[in-house]
């Protein structure tokens, strides 16, 4: 798999805006962000209402996903372009999930929504109109996505990558600092985890690295990539942004998504924690 | 923005005294400008980032300590620093 088949540039969407096999896709964590403006012919998938299940704290299942890629009219063999806001944090976050259920055919806009504006590229009102399909979905693929238990198993075991900002890490912030401080969870990290964060993948205009270096990033950090990899944050979407970079740029096989991350792991009874660097 | 209240949208419903605010604005000749703010701890690393509202504000929710704002807007990348309390609203405005 080579980059471009997972990362596209601005000038790749302009040049595709109106291509009936290419679906643009928004996602957002401000999930109002698209009512403003979004790229033209666009839709939205709400990260919260359109993933999630209503009442646990999982995913939509599989019927769900059918139901909604369906709703949203693309089909299996579409194109599926994704970006948003905060640096594609839930660009990544929907694109692992697209993953998850087994979607062909899907990438990222390069630096997201940032890029976009700061290009001063057009953005639009008008919200477009695609036929509903009769999207499958496969059953979700567990090789991409980590639960609490894998997580304590590979305590000093496995790479354990926490890839929110040290203050989060050190357990001096228990949020990223554009959201007022929870105190539902303890804070700092996993022991034995490597703290790297997600914003060390990505330049100022929220655009991927090149390959070199991320590469040289993650071995100057002491992550072997010869063994399975964890990456987590707080609910698991910054970490779906390194999964994308280690499991999708850098072609390494076994890495994990765990979206339980540290608003679980953080609430969980009797289990370890580290504080400080 | 007339009548638009320092740092946006009030904070009904958060505690601010347990809080460590740095709010603003950023503008461009006197007027609000559409960009982004990232803020960056005291070793240059990424913390959180925020679009700028309708009206150029920015707010972050952050720990005492030493602080450094960067303005991006179309063109144009600024720095600010900043010494952030606990239970205070620091106020930063950045021109671009």
């Amino acid at each position: 798999m080579s980059r471009s088949d997972v990362l596209v540039d601005a000038d790749w969407v302009q040049a595709h805006l109106s291509d009936p096999k290419v679906v643009i896709v928004e996602v957002d964590e401000d999930t109002s962000a698209y009512e403003k403006n979004h790229i033209r012919n666009a839709v939205r998938i709400d990260w919260k209402r359109d993933l999630q299940d209503p009442v646990r704290r999982d995913f939509v299942d599989q019927a769900g996903f059918e139901a909604l890629l369906s709703a949203k009219g693309i089909a299996n063999d579409d194109t599926v372009v994704l970006y948003g806001g905060n640096n594609n944090w839930f660009a990544s976050y929907a694109y692992w999930y697209f993953k998850l259920y087994g979607h062909g055919d899907v990438r990222l806009l390069d630096g997201g929504r940032k890029k976009w504006e700061l290009d001063s590229r057009e953005l639009v009102v008008e919200v477009p109109e695609r036929a509903v399909t009769e999207y499958k979905a496969q059953a979700q693929n567990k090789a991409i996505r980590a639960f609490r238990d894998d997580v304590l198993a590979a305590i000093g075991k496995l790479n354990l990558v926490d890839v929110r900002s040290p203050d989060e890490f050190s357990g001096k912030l228990l949020a990223p600092a554009h959201l007022p401080q929870e105190q539902s969870q303890r804070p700092g990290h996993v022991p034995s985890a490597r703290n790297i964060p997600w914003a060390k993948n990505a330049n100022d205009d929220g655009t991927f690295k090149s390959d070199e270096e991320l590469t040289k990033l993650y071995a100057g950090e002491g992550v072997d990539l010869a063994k399975d990899t964890i990456a987590y944050c707080r609910i698991g979407e910054r970490s779906a942004l390194t999964w994308f970079v280690l499991h999708e740029l850098l072609g390494q096989q076994n890495v994990k998504n765990y979206d339980g991350s540290w608003t679980e792991y953080g609430s969980l009874v009797g289990v370890p924690i580290e504080l400080g660097n | 923005m007339c009548g638009a209240k320092a740092g946006g949208p009030d904070l009904a419903g958060v505690d601010v005294a347990k809080e460590t605010i740095i709010q603003g604005s950023v503008t461009r000749n006197g007027e609000p400008v559409n960009g982004y703010v990232r803020l960056l701890d005291d070793n240059g690393d990424f913390t959180a980032e925020v679009p700028t509202s309708a009206t150029g504000q920015f707010r972050f929710f952050a720990r005492p300590g030493n602080w450094t704002l960067r303005a991006l807007v179309p063109g144009a990348t600024v720095d600010r620093t900043v010494v952030a309390s606990l239970g205070v609203q620091t106020e930063v405005g950045i021109a671009v």
